[in-house]
């Protein structure tokens, strides 16, 4: 793989705006030339993950606009009893600070790992696993709770039976990638904190050798998922 | 973001030790300062704040939509433009990346259409909604 072509003439060569993407793109070589083939395959999976959740989305408009009985009240399912008052989606809006905060310490953990400060990235790496389990804590509880509540994925005490069905697909579907994401987070924070980048230890599934972008590759799919969650939160928590 | 150094000369003397060969030389990696992760996180921080109080207040009808779609949009574009560093990519692979989710689009107009069909001959055969 680490062959290929990349072009005849020097980096520098390389035009920018519409000609840019014709010679990149019809140059017969690489198209993704200054990005490395891990990054690119990352980036590549991503938009077949945006399709899946796009799908789901699109599945649950489609749902949500062609039944006759009306949609449960998302602001009044979600509230949550603090104190005496009822605080309308105060749980998942404290679910979307946790995750953008990881997101935070993510993007800080890439930028100490391309400085090789080992420890701090190590760190942060955790840090953010922390926060992404949290989120599924959370979650767990937003689930036990509308279960013990009546909800169903065939149907629901509010109205629309298909709120349900919605809301486990969804969530769920989103919670599976936040969970395979702590785990990787982990590995990867665990590699990092043995300086495997440093010394070139091979993988113990590739037996490659890594490389701190593999940092900035994990941080990509961290960040997917919390992109996924923006939309998730005003498509189905806030509309 | 104009200070924000694309290209770690540095990094491929290293890098070249691990991975050899021709694609390694010109891969650019990211460094970018602290603080413009700070602002974005601070900003992230606030969209979202704004969207929640949004349904807090209880805004409705088209202001609600509009509202809730703008911090949405603001929110992703932060995120995939920093974050991920899409704004510092050729824009190659920017277009690979971001047209094919813009054409889902197409795939909405097709199922508004269709919820509204079946939402109509729903009305007509089983009446209005209890």
């Amino acid at each position: 793989m680490a062959e290929t072509t990349l072009t005849h003439s020097s980096p520098m060569a390389r035009p920018d705006g519409w000609r840019g993407i014709a010679t990149d793109w019809a140059s017969d070589q690489r198209a993704f030339k200054n990005v490395s083939w891990g990054k690119a395959m990352m980036w590549i999976f991503l938009l077949s993950d945006t399709f899946i959740f796009g799908c789901f989305l699109l599945s649950y408009m489609t749902a949500r606009m062609s039944t006759r009985v009306p949609w449960p009240n998302p602001s009044e399912v979600f509230a949550l009893r603090i104190g005496g008052s009822e605080i309308p989606l105060i749980l998942i809006a404290i679910m979307t600070f946790v995750l953008i905060s990881s997101s935070g310490t993510m993007a800080m953990a890439v930028n100490f790992g391309y400085r090789r400060d080992r420890r701090k990235t190590a760190i942060l790496m955790l840090l953010t696993a922390a926060l992404g389990a949290t989120f599924v804590g959370m979650q767990a509880f937003e689930w036990t709770k509308l279960i013990t509540e009546g909800v169903r994925p065939w149907g629901n005490p509010w109205g629309a039976a298909q709120f349900g069905s919605c809301f486990f697909m969804i969530t769920g579907f989103h919670g599976t990638h936040v969970t395979i994401g702590v785990i990787f987070l982990i590995i990867v924070a665990r590699k990092v904190w043995r300086g495997d980048f440093d010394t070139g230890r091979p993988g113990f599934f590739t037996s490659r050798r890594g490389r701190y972008e593999n940092v900035e590759i994990m941080g990509l799919y961290w960040h997917f998922v919390d992109l996924v969650w923006v939309f998730i939160f005003a498509f189905f928590y806030l509309w | 973001m104009a200070e924000a150094t694309a290209n770690g000369l540095g990094q491929h003397a290293l890098d070249a030790a691990h991975a050899p060969g021709a694609a390694a030389v010109a891969e650019a990696h990211q460094e970018h300062p602290i603080k413009l992760y700070l602002v974005v996180w601070a900003w992230l921080f606030i969209l979202s704040t704004c969207s929640y109080l949004v349904d807090y207040f209880g805004i409705h009808g088209y202001l609600r939509w509009s509202l809730i779609l703008i911090f949405m949009m603001l929110k992703a574009g932060l995120i995939v433009a920093v974050f991920m560093h899409m704004a510092w990519e050729r824009l190659a692979m920017m277009y690979a990346i971001i047209l094919p989710p813009i054409l889902v689009l197409v795939f909405v107009t097709m199922m508004v259409l269709e919820a509204d069909y079946t939402l109509l001959t729903r009305i007509a055969f089983f009446g209005p909604g209890p």
